[in-house]
């Protein structure tokens, strides 16, 4: 299986390929492929490159810091580490149940988050690739490309990401680490003045959601074999869900799921999650390996994110999400969808929930409410843990007598779906590379399966993008046989034999 | 004075971006200036930069520098930069003085790595990462401007969508940069 392809034998025999930095991730990571003389692959790994060390740096800290302090780890999701954080805190200043105006701003600036980054990750880095194909010309394959062939989608796009940043700008104060969730509660309501004008676009934002949803059905329909069978891998799958088993992004239980769609836990404290949850660490990637130790690390790993929520829920209470959700399950034939490619399908359905329920939210006069905040008994430990637009996100804090931070872990998003990622390029590596040539395209499979997990190894690193794309073949001896790279240009260069 | 010395007059400037040790704050934010973006990829070509596809930083006329240097390839990406961009802009704190990441400062390296790998909640088969294929770490995280020289310093956790464009069309059009007193009020 695909499994034994993480480490190969002898390494010293085999010719190393490496893909760095990967391109259009958020974050630094690297690829390497060992290869044997025939080309067959024989071990491939995707490398984490950053550390940045939040968990120790923190300690010392007050904890009312945390919110505007940790969020900073993701300029992308910063709403989602700030709203965690406060979870956290909220539990450290001894408050359960937060004011019903508190609660539904914070839900309502994570709508905002979620809408914005999902709109993000599909309009403006995505759909080149699924409109023009992988093998579209580099430096056609890109936002400029698509502003150019596609204006209306591009305009679209562009838009929806505004409205969830306005949402956010609304509820948060500002547009990228604003301040508006506090332990115990937040700092501003959501005036009517503001509420009106989020209403002003808010009919206008759905019917563009609804549209993303038809797209890229019609997308996945030209060409149903290749998006059904891509990089699909049979993982355990970890999300938060409501008491009634309904979608849930902000507060609930942990439901996991395995590969056939059978429930393994349901509703699951997250308070408990250090029972449930262990991460492995591998010598070659700062990215630690999370599994569920029932399981064991062989087979306890999971896939987290939309692809996760929309298999693992029983429905949205939105009625457009709910029907888009149907369709989504009976195209799996009673088992859940696992391929790489329809979490993009999974992250339209969620968008379009987001718009759907910000427009129930908007029309609620408790976000008018002045009952903003709460406090009790100050506790040591706390557990924050939301849906991130990338999936589950854990922080979990313990201060002392002093509200001094002691002890820190966060498990962010990516990170936990970091063995459903390494897995998925062994997959394409043995399905699509095995034996054949080194080439741009071949090779740009390898990001494909990557990206459609949106990983933000910003999260745990840094850096959106379409980076460079730098190929080296070496044999065992470490000398370059052959290179692949992009001119300035976007054009492809191949440079042989480059240090004999 | 402060105008652009582009060296082919035909055609449009080329600008790239990076993100060193950030969050990608302030890349979100440039993307904040919402619909302008329609009118920016008219105005200027993207060489390097989240948005395209391109390996190496090429020839440029202004190159935009989010985050602080915290390993090897940072240096190289920074280095890169400087080298091929005519204007080079520190973007955000992270790039200005270290931002947020510097905080591990104040620390010795091998404690935060014992932190995440060896003494943490739930860590597993513990040991710090040590592969060659994952890069050095610097013992501590620098600004841009302690390892090259920097043109402009744009401050702010991120600056906002406005500042970044009003420093762009500004810069464009060869005007002095000039900002109003909201643009340059932090919280
Ligand atoms: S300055 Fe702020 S927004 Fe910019 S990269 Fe640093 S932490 Fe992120």
């Amino acid at each position: 299986m695909t499994d034994s392809l993480e480490t190969a034998r002898h390494p010293e025999t085999l010719k190393r390929v490496c893909i760095e930095p990967l391109t259009r991730v958020e974050g630094h990571g690297k690829v390497t492929l060992l290869l044997d003389d025939d080309n067959r692959v024989r071990q491939a790994r995707l490398h984490v490159v950053e550390f940045r060390g939040f968990e120790r740096f923190i300690q010392g800290r007050p904890y009312w810091e945390l919110p505007v302090l940790v969020q900073r780890l993701c300029g992308i999701c910063p709403v989602s580490h700030h709203l965690a954080a406060a979870k956290a805190c909220d539990q450290l200043v001894g408050v359960d149940v937060l004011t019903p105006t508190a609660e539904k701003v914070r839900r309502l600036m994570h709508l905002g988050q979620v809408l914005q980054s999902h709109a993000l990750n599909f309009f403006h880095l995505s759909s080149p690739d699924l409109l023009f194909g992988v093998d579209d010309p580099v430096a056609h394959r890109n936002i400029v490309g698509l502003i150019q062939d596609h204006p209306e989608i591009a305009k679209q796009g562009v838009l929806l990401r505004k409205f969830g940043q306005e949402v956010i700008r609304i509820t948060a104060g500002k547009r990228v680490h604003g301040t508006g969730a506090l332990p115990g509660g937040i700092n501003k309501h959501v005036s009517a003045q503001e509420r009106d004008l989020l209403q002003a676009d808010i009919d206008q934002v759905c019917n563009w959601a609804e549209g993303a949803v038809q797209l890229m059905k019609r997308i996945i329909l030209r060409n149903p074999e290749y998006h059904y069978r891509f990089g699909a891998v049979d993982a355990n799958t970890l999300s938060l869900i409501r008491p009634d088993g309904a979608f849930e992004l902000y507060d609930g239980g942990l439901r996991v799921r395995g590969p056939q769609g059978d429930t393994l836990m349901d509703h699951q404290d997250c308070n408990n999650y250090e029972q449930l949850i262990q991460e492995e660490v591998k010598d070659w990637s700062y990215m630690k390996f999370p599994f569920l130790t029932q399981l064991g690390p062989e087979c306890g790993w999971y896939r987290v994110g939309p692809l996760a929520r929309v298999n693992n829920c029983d429905c949205f209470h939105t009625p457009l999400a709910e029907q888009e959700r149907q369709d989504f399950a009976a195209a799996g034939e009673g088992r859940p969808l696992q391929a790489a490619l329809a979490t993009h399908w999974a992250r339209l359905i969620e968008l379009l929930h987001c718009a759907e329920l910000i427009r129930e939210l908007l029309a609620d006069p408790d976000l008018q409410g002045t009952d903003l905040r709460l406090s009790g008994a100050m506790r040591s430990k706390g557990i924050g843990v939301v849906e991130a637009p990338r999936g589950t996100l854990f922080h979990h804090y313990e201060i002392d007598g002093d509200g001094l931070v002691t002890r820190a872990n966060l498990i962010v998003s990516t990170t936990n779906n970091n063995q459903a990622m390494n897995t998925a390029i062994r997959q394409v590596a043995a399905d699509y590379l095995s034996g054949r040539e080194l080439t741009e395209p071949l090779l740009n499979q390898i990001e494909v399966a990557i990206r459609a997990y949106d990983p933000c190894l910003s999260c745990a690193t840094h850096a959106l993008g379409r980076m460079p794309l730098d190929i080296e073949l070496q044999d065992a001896a470490g000398l370059t046989l052959d290179r692949l790279y992009r001119h300035p240009d976007g054009r492809l260069g191949r440079s042989p034999v480059l240090d004999s | 004075m402060l105008s652009r010395e582009v060296s082919d007059v035909s055609a449009k400037p080329r600008v790239a971006t990076a993100s060193l040790c950030g969050c990608f704050g302030c890349h979100t934010s440039l993307l904040d200036i919402d619909e302008r973006i329609l009118q920016l990829v008219d105005l200027v070509d993207f060489d390097r930069s989240p948005l395209t596809d391109i390996k190496t930083v090429g020839d440029c006329d202004l190159g935009l520098i989010e985050g602080g240097v915290a390993n090897t390839e940072n240096l190289e990406v920074l280095r890169a930069f400087r080298r091929h961009c005519r204007t080079l802009v520190a973007v955000g704190a992270c790039a200005v003085n270290g931002g947020v990441p510097a905080m591990r400062n104040a620390l010795a390296l091998r404690e935060c790595l014992e932190e995440s790998y060896v003494r943490g909640v739930g860590v597993y088969h513990p040991g710090i990462p040590r592969d060659p294929e994952i890069p050095l770490l610097l013992d501590r995280v620098h600004p841009i401007h302690e390892v090259v020289k920097v043109d402009y310093v744009l401050p702010g956790c991120p600056p906002s969508a406005d500042t970044l464009w009003t420093f762009l069309t500004a810069w464009l059009s060869g005007q002095p940069i000039a900002f109003p007193y909201t643009q340059i009020h932090y919280d």
